[in-house]
């Protein structure tokens, strides 16, 4: 007995001061092995007496029983410390940045994103998106639109030209998107109900002009639309274009060639801070033109304006982009500084709808 | 168009305030655009005596004085200015006024260690002129304590109003008087004009030189001589108000011309009858022919301009501006009135080639009233002889007053109908009663006669904007204006304007930035991209860089690009969706969607990084940012072909033209031409892809929604590698393509997953290795069926490429 206690003890020192899993193995197989110590024990029990057997059994399976735990709980207390040396290797610095993906920095320029809030309002009340050609004729752009030849309000529209053709033709870049208002009254049959985004040009610059910019017109032509209506729609617009519960505007009688009665619109604004807030305030700030189809337009278009009649507006799609989102020139907008674009910009995913809302 | 209050009450009798008398003329479409009070600006000012003024104690240029604003409190004022004396009369603001000169409000301060309240104020301090080398230095027997703008009678606010191109009879003061008058704000004050008396005809004859096409240019010509006059300053009043509206004073004759200008919208000019010799004649100037005007220009003439000449030759520009040789001055003693109807565009052209824009031309071009032609000339005469004395001669006319007299039927319903506001039939007579119609008939369609000094309105829907602007359309009710039918709301866009919206938002989401650049490039650019056709250059372009309309989309990015790049963002990508233009049809417009990136812009960062710098972009960033757009679009890419070089902007070996067959082709990618950067001045590398969404094929009509079947197979896949070496030039595509091809029922894919040229490899060869994915539909495909497949792919590339298997 004696015999076994020296070496069950030998066995689990060895165990214990064995420093890696190899060591470990070698202290196994000296005594687990084939011809291991303890193997060499449990052999004996073949040749042994069942009295015999009966005593030295359990004590030889009990010492190798023992030794195998010890082994166990050593081998996993090694592979333990072993992780824990290497995850003290494998640090990195968490604070480091990840890359700026690319694809992050795209954007939507506002002239769109306001086109996109338009179209939204405007489908919405049954409205078709309609374009017309940059480069039009002196009839669509003028004549049609009763701006009679020579009239100072044709002079007043800096308008940009083409040389004269072969035919004395002479054509010009549209100064208002109102002769898509002339193709549409031409092409379809009422009822009619359109808005025309577009680009339009005059021959201006300056701090708050520039040579090309966008606006947006709006046309109805129906046998029973009238002013009332139009107050409504633009009212309805602005409440939602500006996102805002109440507004309110204030329309002058005014003039333009092609509507009759014409009226100029303002809207009621504070300016604090240089912040323009709409549905407060006691400033006025004028925002579009409107009026009823003038007769002779409709005429133009060949429809009788005694069975024919309608409304059109028009207002800058840069101007209410800087009302809304507080661009203060509109130069920037054309000179595609990245810095003011991802500045003034919208992320690709920022789809204006009603049910989500125009902006976020 | 300026005018006073007082000017104004000359013709309204009204009790309405300033401010009503303001919101008034807005209110009925007479917008306006500023109102200055000098009695609000100049408030507290008053006159004042210096009872001393003595030298400041610590100051060399100041002195201290003491100033009495009448109540018997002589107040400290410290004044630096140079003319600062005892005795003198002054102006003084108390503590707490407002100094308009200097944007500063004026308190209790201490200047040098002496207290000093207020101070004494320099014309130009008052912001009443440039002059302020001194305070001002009223009269002596100037009353103290009174207000100053009192005191100078410039206490009458001037309101300037913008008046609409067809309002011509706002031009003069006494048509707005009316149009407040229409609109509740008083009584118009109606004086009657008396014929002038005259005796004797006129000595000097006038004759309309015209053919008769050309009788329209001139159509009236009233002259009269007043014999006697005694011409200097015109009085105090009258020059008051010219100058309250930023006019010069000149002398009697002169002003009062320019008083009826803005009174009556009745330009008139006077000739000295000693300047002049022999009758007049109106005729068109002769090519070359020259004039000295009023504003110490010579003019050279053409026929398309219409003069007033004598003996001498031509004494005036009808219309627009008398001539310097036959003016008034202070020795002027017989002086001829002219009162003349001219041609509105013939004034309007002259005046532009001439580049003179004076009162005159400016009513002239907007039409003044024919009937007011000789009553304006008696008005003209009572004030000549009135200020300046005289004996008129009878009036001589040529020509004819034209007769503009018409008949509008006016149901007022109309008012109703474009509208929808109801007035009673009462209130419309009356407004346009007051505005000087003549309404006549009973019923509910009244005949309406425009008055002769309103040559715009012509038809029904001018008479209800008459109605409604007096009405107020603040009392046109809003009205709900629902859908044409009660569904929910249908789509509107059309496919390109789909295609526009969502090409905009595909780019941007590969982290492209969308610009908006010019429809305008220089010729140059234009050219270099295939445009500058002449019938696509501006004739009055307003910069030598916009002169031409783009031919693509690319100039305006690469140009813009380089801005960026020069403000210190070298890596920036930028796209664009607009119109492009190959002609001047409107089908010759179409939509290119754009997108250019520099340096090192790719998609997964940009630019150096602790972790991995950035590579330049190459052509596949921008073949990949192509390839998005119509995958993004749902363009099916099954057909595409890849055309290697072959566009002009782009690098011959690095680039390719996206194409649906020879007959669609639908846009190009790669790097920029390095010509073209040279040329333009521009640094790359630069790459880009254009893509033209007008040649985009249209999605094919389905019946339905439904999507096709999906077929899953219950079998894995098998996967095989092949290594060709080939030619240099050989296509990857094509290789792709015969591998597809050997088995189309069973290969559902083919990759190329790596590209080697250079050791191993034979000179001007390449290897190209490809993945083809096996996909049985039925059972598992056994060895011999998988090596038979690779039999024919390796055969097939082999034949079409003479590539060989790579061992």
């Amino acid at each position: 007995m004696t015999d076994l206690a020296a070496l069950e003890k030998d066995t689990l020192a060895a165990i214990a001061a064995a420093s890696d899993e190899a060591s470990l193995e070698t202290v196994r197989v000296a005594a687990l092995g084939k011809k291991g110590s303890i193997s060499d024990l449990l052999k004996t029990l073949g040749a042994m007496t069942p009295d015999e057997r009966k005593e030295k059994g359990p004590a030889i399976n009990g010492l190798k029983d023992r030794v195998n735990e010890a082994l166990l709980s050593r081998r996993t207390a090694l592979k333990d410390a072993a992780l824990d040396a290497r995850l003290a290797t494998e640090k990195v610095d968490v604070s480091l940045p990840v890359r700026e993906s690319g694809n992050a920095r795209g954007r939507i320029h506002p002239i769109s994103q306001v086109i996109d809030e338009l179209t939204a309002i405007f489908a919405d009340m049954g409205f078709a998106i309609a374009e017309g050609p940059d480069v039009e004729t002196d009839f669509y752009n003028f004549t049609a639109l009763n701006f009679p030849v020579g009239h100072p309000a044709r002079e007043m529209h800096d308008t940009f030209f083409f040389n004269p053709d072969a035919n004395g033709e002479r054509k010009l870049l549209r100064t208002h998107t109102s002769p898509v208002q002339i193709r549409t009254m031409m092409s379809q049959k009422p009822p009619i109900r359109v808005i025309t985004p577009g680009r339009t040009y005059r021959c201006d610059s300056d701090q708050t002009h520039t040579p090309m910019f966008h606006q947006v017109e709006g046309l109805v032509i129906d046998k029973g639309s009238h002013m009332g209506h139009l107050k409504w729609i633009l009212e309805e617009f602005c409440k939602t274009f500006f996102e805002v519960d109440n507004v309110k505007m204030r329309f002058r009688p005014s003039f333009f060639p092609f509507t009759e009665p014409s009226a100029e619109v303002d809207i009621q604004c504070s300016r604090k801070g240089g912040e323009i807030r709409f549905g407060e305030g006691e400033d006025w700030l004028e925002i579009l033109g409107c009026g009823m189809v003038h007769p002779n337009v409709i005429r133009n278009c060949g429809l009788d304006p005694n069975e024919y009649q309608g409304f059109a507006w028009g207002m800058g799609i840069d101007r209410i982009a800087m009302l809304k989102y507080g661009m203060p020139d509109l130069r920037p907008f054309f000179d595609a500084d990245v810095r003011w674009l991802s500045h003034y910009g919208f992320r690709p995913l920022d789809l204006p709808t009603l049910a989500g809302g125009l902006s976020v | 168009m300026k005018f006073t209050l007082n000017w104004l009450k000359e013709h309204l009798d009204t009790t309405a305030s300033l401010d009503e008398i303001v919101e008034a003329l807005t209110r009925v479409g007479l917008e306006v655009e500023s109102v200055e009070d000098p009695a609000a600006t100049l408030k507290g000012y008053i006159t004042a005596f210096v009872i001393s003024a003595a030298q400041h104690p610590n100051a060399d240029r100041l002195r201290v004085c003491m100033v009495d604003t009448g109540d018997g409190n002589p107040i400290q004022v410290v004044c630096g200015a140079p003319n600062a004396r005892t005795g003198m009369k002054s102006v003084f603001s108390p503590p707490g006024t407002f100094i308009p000169g200097k944007g500063i409000t004026i308190g209790v301060g201490t200047i040098r260690g002496v207290e000093s309240s207020g101070m004494l104020c320099s014309a130009f301090e008052l912001g009443l002129s440039e002059d302020h080398e001194g305070i001002i230095d009223l009269p002596a027997d100037a009353p103290v304590g009174v207000a100053y703008t009192d005191y100078a009678s410039i206490n009458d606010p001037v309101i300037d109003v913008a008046i609409t191109p067809n309002r011509a009879d706002a031009l003069g003061i006494y048509g707005i008087a009316r149009d407040l008058a229409a609109a509740g704000l008083g009584v118009l004050k109606k004086q009657a004009i008396v014929p002038v008396k005259g005796e004797g005809s006129c000595p000097v004859k006038v004759k309309l030189d015209f053919t008769q096409d050309d009788a329209h240019l001139a159509p009236a010509f009233a002259l009269r001589l007043v014999r006697g006059v005694k011409n200097g300053p015109s009085p105090e009043w009258m020059q008051r108000r010219l100058k309250a509206i930023g006019l010069r004073p000149i002398n009697a004759l002169v002003d009062i011309t320019n008083y009826l200008t803005f009174d009556r919208n009745r330009p008139l000019h006077v000739f000295d009858l000693k300047k002049t010799q022999g009758d007049l004649l109106v005729r068109r100037a002769k090519e070359g022919e020259t004039v000295l005007a009023l504003d110490g220009r010579e003019y050279t003439l053409d026929p398309s301009m219409v003069v007033i000449a004598d003996d001498k030759g031509v004494e005036s520009i009808a219309g627009i501006m008398g001539g310097e040789h036959s003016g008034s001055d202070e020795g002027t003693t017989d002086v001829l009135i002219e009162s003349a109807l001219w041609d509105p565009l013939n004034v309007a052209q002259t005046g532009r080639k001439l580049g003179i824009n004076t009162d005159a031309r400016y009513r002239f071009e907007r039409g003044v009233d024919p009937e007011f032609c000789v009553p304006g000339l008696d008005l003209a005469t009572h004030l000549v002889m009135e200020l300046c004395g005289g004996t008129p001669s009878e009036l001589v006319l040529a020509g004819a007053i034209p007769d503009t007299s018409r008949v509008i039927a006016f149901p007022f319903a109309e008012v109703k109908r474009l509208t929808g506001l109801e007035l009673p039939q009462t209130e419309m007579k009356a407004t346009l009663i007051d505005l000087g119609f003549t309404v006549s008939g009973t019923g509910d369609v009244a005949h309406v006669s425009p008055p002769s000094w309103r040559a715009d309105v012509e038809q029904k829907a001018d008479l209800v904007e008459e109605i409604v602007r007096i009405a107020g359309l603040d009392r046109v009710q809003s009205t709900p204006f629902p859908r044409e039918e009660a569904t929910i709301a249908k789509p509107v866009l059309t496919l390109i304007q789909k295609r526009t919206r969502l090409a905009k938002r595909a780019l941007a989401v590969r982290g492209l930035v969308e610009a908006v650049t010019w429809s305008f490039v220089s010729k140059d650019d234009a050219q270099a991209f295939g445009g500058g056709k002449p019938e696509l250059a501006l004739a009055n372009p307003i910069a030598s860089d916009l002169s031409d309309m783009r031919p693509s989309l690319l100039p305006g990015l690469m140009r813009a690009a380089q801005r960026n790049a020069d403000r210190g963002l070298p890596n920036v990508a930028l796209f664009e969706v607009g119109q492009i233009f190959r002609g001047d049809q409107p089908e010759d417009q179409v939509i290119a969607a754009t997108a250019l990136r520099r340096a090192m812009a790719k998609p997964d960062g940009a630019g150096r990084f602790w972790s991995e710098t950035a590579q330049a972009v190459d052509a596949f960033d921008a073949k990949a940012d192509a390839m998005a757009l119509l995958e993004a679009l749902g363009v099916p890419t099954g057909g595409l072909q890849i055309v290697p070089g072959g566009h002009p902007a782009f690098h011959p070996g690095r680039s390719g033209v996206l194409q649906f067959g020879p007959k669609v082709v639908i846009g190009a990618f790669g790097e920029i031409h390095p010509r073209l950067l040279e040329a333009m001045d521009v640094k790359g590398p630069l790459v880009a892809c254009e893509i033209i969404l007008d040649a985009l094929p249209p999605p094919k009509a389905k019946p339905t929604k439904m999507k096709p079947k999906l077929v899953l197979s219950e079998f894995q896949p098998v996967s095989r590698d092949f290594a060709f070496i080939v030619g240099r030039d050989i296509a990857a595509a094509d290789i792709v393509k015969l591998a597809q091809g050997a088995d189309r029922n069973l290969i559902t894919d083919v990759t190329v997953f790596d590209l080697y040229e250079g050791k191993g490899i034979p000179e001007g060869q390449k290897s190209v290795a490809i993945a083809v994915t096996l996909q049985p539909m039925d059972k598992t495909l056994t060895d011999s069926e998988i090596d038979a497949v690779a039999a024919k792919i390796v055969a097939d590339v082999a034949k079409k490429t003479g590539a060989i298997l790579r061992a």
